[in-house]
């Protein structure tokens, strides 16, 4: 590595001038050139899961999350920022799908379904996102909730869609464990109320505090004083 | 021993003097540049995505400088004909290969070592250790292959493909056996019946590499002493089985 290089004036100057010609052919080549490709590029099919199981090599938590990278930035190509309506969500729903079969411990994928792609001004878009979370949260109810919590919230506010919104609020009372917190389990009453279900919230609170489940005394005080609010309402 | 020994510090020497580890440091570096973009581009699930990826880069990384360092190396050897001074000398060809081996063995712990200390700043230091223990398995492996490889090819090109060859297949074999067993393709046709058997041989010939060096233990912490068991087991067979094929293949040459 120490040797001794000669003096530039050894290299014949053709070889120079060769080397500076070439150089400035390739920069006119390349101002020369049509630019870039703008043509936006459709969101294709995922492949099969048994394809990207063998190219993932053995790896698939490493090939969910480089897909997931890949698929956030879709929306931004060759430098344009794409609205979700440009989206193809059928397409897209199917690719997180695929991501969480690759790595079903991920969150990220509920998180830009529920928080991100819901977002869209398009509501059978929005409802797609909401569906796909939803018979998403059946798998691992246990990690899953929040995800299904917000989208109940989505199809309450954005939506106004109060059946849909009961909808998912039962499924997380339906398949409660004892993680989840009091507020999640108990959306469903609320929104009963906002539907004017003012009876069905009763029977529903009322059952609650029948079950003889609940232990946290704020709780159940909690819940005896929305039985007399609503029982009172419906006097 | 002395033998080996020596020949195991000359390939160590060799790794120095051809800036193998500033090739390692190069990549930490870069390793280090992906973690800031990761970190940059995630929404949640930051430290999961930059330990999965980064292990993903390093390992790659690993498998690559490591094979085409012994290759490079062994093929040097051969070009220069020191292979055939040192065959000159009072050496049995067995101890010439081990020594050599080891020497690549050294090289590699050196390599998982650094690009496990990368990861601690992301990860618990036992699933770390797990990993890194892991990758030099891996990487005996994959030397040793590289060692039968070149001495029965003598060229870069050929044995570096089929070390590349070899570690695609041993990572994808189950999904490959998996996709083959599928209920949708069960064809009882003759050509089908014999790709499936073809399919079972190289399962069971090919060391499961899918267990080896798992992104899991990284993001989930899931990384026990059985799945560390499982490897060196598996790790020990397969390079017994390759270093004797080596010393099959270097006892029948005419050197």
């Amino acid at each position: 590595m120490n040797e001794q290089q000669r003096s530039v004036q050894n290299i014949p100057k053709i070889i120079i001038m060769l080397l500076i010609l070439s150089l400035g052919g390739q920069i006119i080549w390349s101002y020369q050139l049509p630019p870039p490709n703008t043509k936006i590029q459709k969101l294709a099919s995922p492949p099969q899961s048994g394809l990207l199981h063998i190219f993932s090599f053995g790896d698939t938590i490493v090939s969910a999350k480089l897909l997931m990278l890949w698929l956030q930035a879709f929306d931004i190509q060759t430098g344009q920022f794409l609205s979700y309506q440009q989206l193809d969500y059928n397409k897209l729903q199917q690719w997180l799908e695929q991501i969480l079969l690759l790595d079903p411990n991920s969150q990220y994928p509920l998180l830009v379904a529920s928080h991100l792609y819901s977002s869209v001004p398009n509501p059978e878009k929005q409802y797609l996102m909401l569906e796909f979370v939803y018979h998403q949260f059946f798998i691992d109810p246990s990690t899953r909730w929040p995800w299904l919590a917000h989208v109940t919230v989505v199809a309450k506010h954005k939506l106004k869609n109060l059946p849909l919104a009961l909808k998912y609020a039962q499924a997380i009372s339906a398949n409660a464990t004892p993680s989840m917190p009091r507020w999640a389990k108990e959306m469903q009453i609320f929104i009963l109320e906002d539907m004017g279900e003012l009876e069905r919230a009763r029977l529903i609170v009322g059952g609650m505090l029948a079950s003889g489940q609940l232990t946290d005394p704020k709780e159940i005080k909690f819940l005896n004083e929305k039985l007399l609010a609503l029982e009172k309402q419906i006097e | 021993m002395k033998q080996i020994l020596t020949l195991a510090r000359l390939v160590t020497l060799e790794a120095l003097r051809t800036r193998f580890f500033a090739v390692i440091i190069i990549l930490l570096i870069l390793g280090f540049g992906l973690s800031l973009f990761i970190g940059q581009i995630t929404l949640i699930e930051t430290v999961n995505y930059q330990s999965s990826v980064i292990a993903a880069f390093l390992r790659l990384s690993a498998i690559y400088v490591v094979s085409l360092f012994v290759i490079t190396s062994m093929v040097h050897e051969f070009n220069n004909h020191s292979i055939y001074l040192w065959l000159s000398l009072p050496l049995q060809r067995s101890h010439y290969l081990i020594g050599k081996f080891s020497g690549f063995a050294l090289v590699a712990l050196v390599t998982s070592i650094l690009f496990g200390i990368a990861l601690l700043n992301y990860v618990p230091y036992m699933q770390v250790a797990l990993w890194s223990l892991s990758l030099f398995c891996e990487l005996l492996i994959i030397t040793a292959v590289s060692l039968l490889c070149v001495l029965t090819f003598h060229q870069i090109v050929q044995a570096f493909s089929m070390v590349l060859g070899f570690y695609i297949l041993a990572r994808s074999i189950i999904a490959i056996q998996l996709m083959a067993q599928s209920s949708l393709l069960n064809s009882q046709s003759w050509i089908d019946q014999f790709i499936n058997s073809l399919i079972e041989l190289l399962a069971m010939l090919l060391p499961n590499l899918e267990n080896f060096t798992q992104s899991g233990w990284l993001v989930y912490h899931i990384g026990n002493f059985n799945n560390l068991v499982e490897i060196l087991l598996q790790t020990t067979i397969y390079t017994i089985l390759l270093i004797s094929m080596s010393l099959f293949d270097l006892y029948r040459k005419n050197l």
